[in-house]
């Protein structure tokens, strides 16, 4: 299992690695770049040479890249072109709305839908099972950005909940839950379909098991049957699908940020781009990497806990 | 044993049950009565389809999806097992009525120890708190004689093996000490000698706690040792009922006697080949494994020209390893495998393709090694094409041949898919298939062990013929040594990856023996009812079981 887990990670950093590498290279590929973004079309060719050497970005690709990569190996991110802050500063407050919007989303979400999961495998083919499939297919096949408007719409007109989720440091945590609780409820509606019919198919995928006829035949009841008898059977896929639905969650969200003025990483990172600043797009990307490496791996190394046979050798 | 006075703890009359398939609801069971009473072991016999077990089942009052029962009435006890409620039915199931499945490895939950499983019953019918049943656990593991009964309990299923887990299912079953338990085929999965240790340890707990039973199986030996009263099934309907002993005296219907005699199928062993013949294929001091794990140890036998090696050994023993690696498919890490004295590369992609047509093979399951896309023409012409570049009409005409040679029909089957044919003609396609290479060597792997015993006997007389009109050689594994005595000229037996014994069928028929061999043969079970008591006095005593050879006897 340890063997397991510092193979992944070694991986993990390999990933990390050519995630940097594509990501500096697309950027590259862009038109333009920050000197001429910051200094608009009126400026003079040589005042626009004159930035970019200040910037070091006269410097060959590669050269940057390197200097860059070694200033990441030692736990630098380096200055962000644009405004010469650290990243690290830069980043910090932005990563930390982030993770707590998605953590919020999360602890609604994933209990939901497991529970939604399996009433359905439970009540499979009845009235209850079609609604909830019709709903949550319905949330997760319009927009996110619709979504968010129809919560806008029904929720915010009312004055019930603020359009607009802008947290101030040191608010107490009621006042944020509702400040954003728009946002995390669309997003639960965005991730919730997944994760519920994944958790009502692995778990109906289990119930023709010889083992859950031996069970109907000692007398246990239909909610224990899928409880016990098919849940713990039934957890590897449901695991995976809520790892991917959670990464999702820190690294997909730029729309409803905007919508709901959000300051989260997703949003830097666009503004990042838009301004040719690599540095912080190279920071954010390694991020968001970072969190699917690990979430997956977390994934991994549940969903092998959940399993007797490979836990418990002969 | 049973008293007139006393009422019937399950009378099941004129039972119907409909089964599903394409969109129209078929009958399986067509109105079946049965009667148990309190201590009494029914057996319940016939082939795959009989409908054995679909009754079994009814009589837990519990159909299989896709199957609704129908018509007729069950009840035990007094009590109408149709007309009462879920909660009722549920509250017998696994307190008065218990099963035992087919396959316990299939069947035991693998996320929970065996302990907890044994629990669930007797905590949710509240019928001993779980300290108790803990207690009482370990003292049915003692009795079902399982291996360390104080711990064994707290292992997961696959901590087990097949013959532990079906003694422990017996041991869950009996947790709440019902009335009734349905055994469900329940050593059809093991082998023979672990299938002794599981029959005597079921007869002796049914006996101790006058539980009465419904036994099914599709073999009438087990069924002669288990049962009081037998009732012959088939295609739904009861073909006759009698007393064990009177049954197996006097079987009234023909259906009845065919199925006794199949046991009888036998062939003479083929004189020898002369000494100076060179043998079609020779395995010589091989040794071969999985990685570092060595199956098979300086293995060595022959087969020669219009002969049958059999190969027998229980699971494990080494038999499909040394196929596996006779076709190439498992390279050797010593040893040689000669073909017509020549000795083959070890990888089968390094052979020619006349020597990979010299040597086929038919497996077990033909449900699985047949294409289910392709059609029968295909699957018998590929190889046609492939060795022996055969195109069009002369393709077409050497698959009708060789259809007509298998005994199907070549304009009836040669256009059907794999899902259009019965078990016993999906095997006939995989031999058929087999032949069309026109090889010198067929290795059968358990080719009749997932047959009915009928249809398995149709396939061993067709292999037989086969063999005597093409001069085959045949390299037949199995773990049955009922077909070892029918088609077998030489007896190789294997265990633990070793060749214990081997030489011509009549000398292992016949005492001496190795003490493996031994257990084998008298392993095997008998229609004489007394057969099993006799053998576990025998053994207890020490006599060493089979010293008159019982299964020389036809």
């Amino acid at each position: 299992m340890l063997q397991m887990i510092a193979q992944r990670l070694a991986l993990g950093v390999l990933t990390l690695f050519l995630i940097s590498v594509l990501i500096f290279g697309a950027i590259e590929l862009l038109p333009g770049d920050i000197a001429e973004e910051i200094l608009g079309q009126s400026a003079t060719p040589e005042t626009v040479e004159a930035f970019r050497r200040e910037l070091g970005l006269d410097r060959p690709a590669h050269l940057r890249y390197l200097d860059w990569l070694g200033g990441v190996a030692q736990g630098d991110l380096g200055h962000s072109l644009a405004n010469r802050r650290p990243i690290a500063d830069l980043i910090a407050g932005r990563l930390a709305n982030t993770l707590f919007l998605a953590l919020y989303a999360a602890v609604i979400a994933v209990p939901l839908s497991l529970a939604l999961g399996i009433l359905a495998a439970l009540y499979r083919n009845s009235l209850y099972d079609r609604a909830v499939n019709v709903f949550t297919l319905s949330s997760i096949s319009f927009p996110e950005f619709f979504v968010a408007y129809i919560l806008i719409f029904f929720l915010a007109q009312s004055g019930l909940f603020p359009s607009i989720a802008r947290v101030t440091p040191g608010a107490d945590l009621a006042d944020k839950l509702h400040r954003t609780f728009l946002p995390a409820l669309t997003l639960t509606l965005v991730v919730t379909a997944h994760m519920m019919r994944m958790t009502r198919a692995a778990i109906i995928n289990l119930l023709a098991s010889p083992y859950i006829e031996m069970a109907r035949l000692k007398g246990v009841g239909p909610a224990r049957i899928v409880l016990r008898h098919a849940l713990p059977n039934a957890l590897a896929p449901i695991i995976n699908v809520i790892a991917l639905n959670l990464a999702y969650l820190i690294t997909g969200v730029v729309v409803v940020e905007v919508v709901f003025v959000y300051p989260g990483l997703g949003q830097l990172m666009v503004d990042s781009v838009s301004k040719r600043d690599v540095t912080v797009v190279q920071a954010a990307a390694l991020i968001f990497a970072c969190a699917y490496v690990l979430l997956n791996l977390v994934a991994d190394v549940l969903s092998t806990l959940s399993n007797p046979r490979l836990v418990h050798r002969r | 044993m049973t008293t007139e006075a006393v009422a019937p703890l399950l009378v099941i009359r004129g039972l119907r049950i409909e089964g599903r398939a394409e969109e129209s609801w078929h009958e399986i069971v067509c109105g079946v009565d049965l009667t148990l009473h309190r201590g009494e072991v029914l057996g319940l016999i016939g082939e795959s389809g009989a409908g054995k077990s679909t009754v079994g089942l009814a009589a837990m009052g519990f159909a299989r999806d896709g199957c609704r029962i129908s018509g007729g009435s069950i009840e035990f006890d007094g009590i109408d097992l149709r007309a009462a409620s879920r909660s009722v039915r549920r509250g017998l199931r696994g307190k008065r009525i218990a099963y035992v499945a087919q396959s316990a490895a299939a069947s035991f939950n693998p996320a929970h120890r065996l302990l907890d499983q044994y629990c669930e019953a007797p905590l949710i019918h509240g019928v001993m708190g779980r300290a108790e049943a803990e207690h009482d656990a370990v003292d049915l593991y003692r009795r079902m004689q399982l291996p360390d009964p104080d711990e064994i309990g707290f292992r997961y299923p696959h901590q087990v093996s097949g013959g532990q887990l079906q003694r422990a299912m017996t041991a869950m079953a009996m947790a709440c000490r019902p009335d009734l338990i349905v055994f469900d085929e329940p050593t059809t999965a093991l082998d023979v000698t672990t299938q002794i240790e599981v029959l005597s340890a079921i007869r002796d707990i049914v006996d101790q706690f006058g539980t009465a039973a419904i036994y099914i199986t599709h073999d009438l030996a087990v069924v002669a040792q288990m049962a009081d009263r037998i009732k012959v099934l088939l295609r739904g309907e009861e073909v006759e009922e009698a007393d064990t002993r009177t049954m197996l005296a006097a079987p009234r219907e023909a259906y009845t006697k065919s199925l006794w005699a199949v046991r009888s199928y036998q062939r003479d062993e083929r004189p020898p080949p002369p000494d100076a013949e060179t043998p079609v294929v020779e395995m010589r001091g091989v040794t071969a494994g999985y990685g570092s794990l060595d199956v098979l140890h300086d293995v060595g036998f022959r087969v020669h020209r219009g002969r049958t090696v059999a190969v027998v050994g229980e699971s494990g023993s080494g038999k499909s390893t040394a196929a596996r690696v006779i076709t190439g498919l498992l390279p050797p890490s010593a040893g040689e495998v000669l073909l017509d004295g020549v000795a083959l590369p070890p990888d089968y992609r390094r052979r020619a393709r006349t020597q990979l047509r010299e040597i086929q093979m038919i497996y077990q399951m033909a449900d699985t090694a047949l294409n289910p896309k392709h059609r029968i023409r295909e699957i018998v012409g590929r190889p046609m094409a492939f060795y022996l570049g055969l195109r069009g009409r002369a393709l077409e005409a050497r698959v009708r041949d060789l259809l007509a040679l298998i005994e199907l029909e070549p304009d009836e089957f040669i256009d059907r898919l794999p899902s259009e044919l019965s078990g016993g003609q999906k095997q006939r396609i995989g031999i058929a298939r087999a032949l069309a290479a026109e090889p010198r060597l067929v290795i059968c792997d358990e080719v009749t062990s997932a047959l009915d015993q009928l249809v398995a006997e149709g396939i061993l007389r067709l292999l037989d013929r086969l063999q005597t009109e093409l001069d085959l050689a045949y390299m037949f594994i199995t773990h049955d040594l009922a077909t070892v005595r029918a088609i077998a000229d030489e007896v190789v037996v294997m265990k633990e990856g070793r060749v214990v014994e081997q030489g011509p069928k009549s000398a292992m028929f016949r005492p001496p023996h190795d003490p493996y061999t031994e257990l084998l043969l008298s392993s095997v079970p008998e229609m004489d009812p007394d057969w099993l008591d006799r053998l576990l006095s025998e053994r207890a005593s020490g006599v060493g079981g089979a010293t008159d050879a019982p299964a020389a006897r036809p």
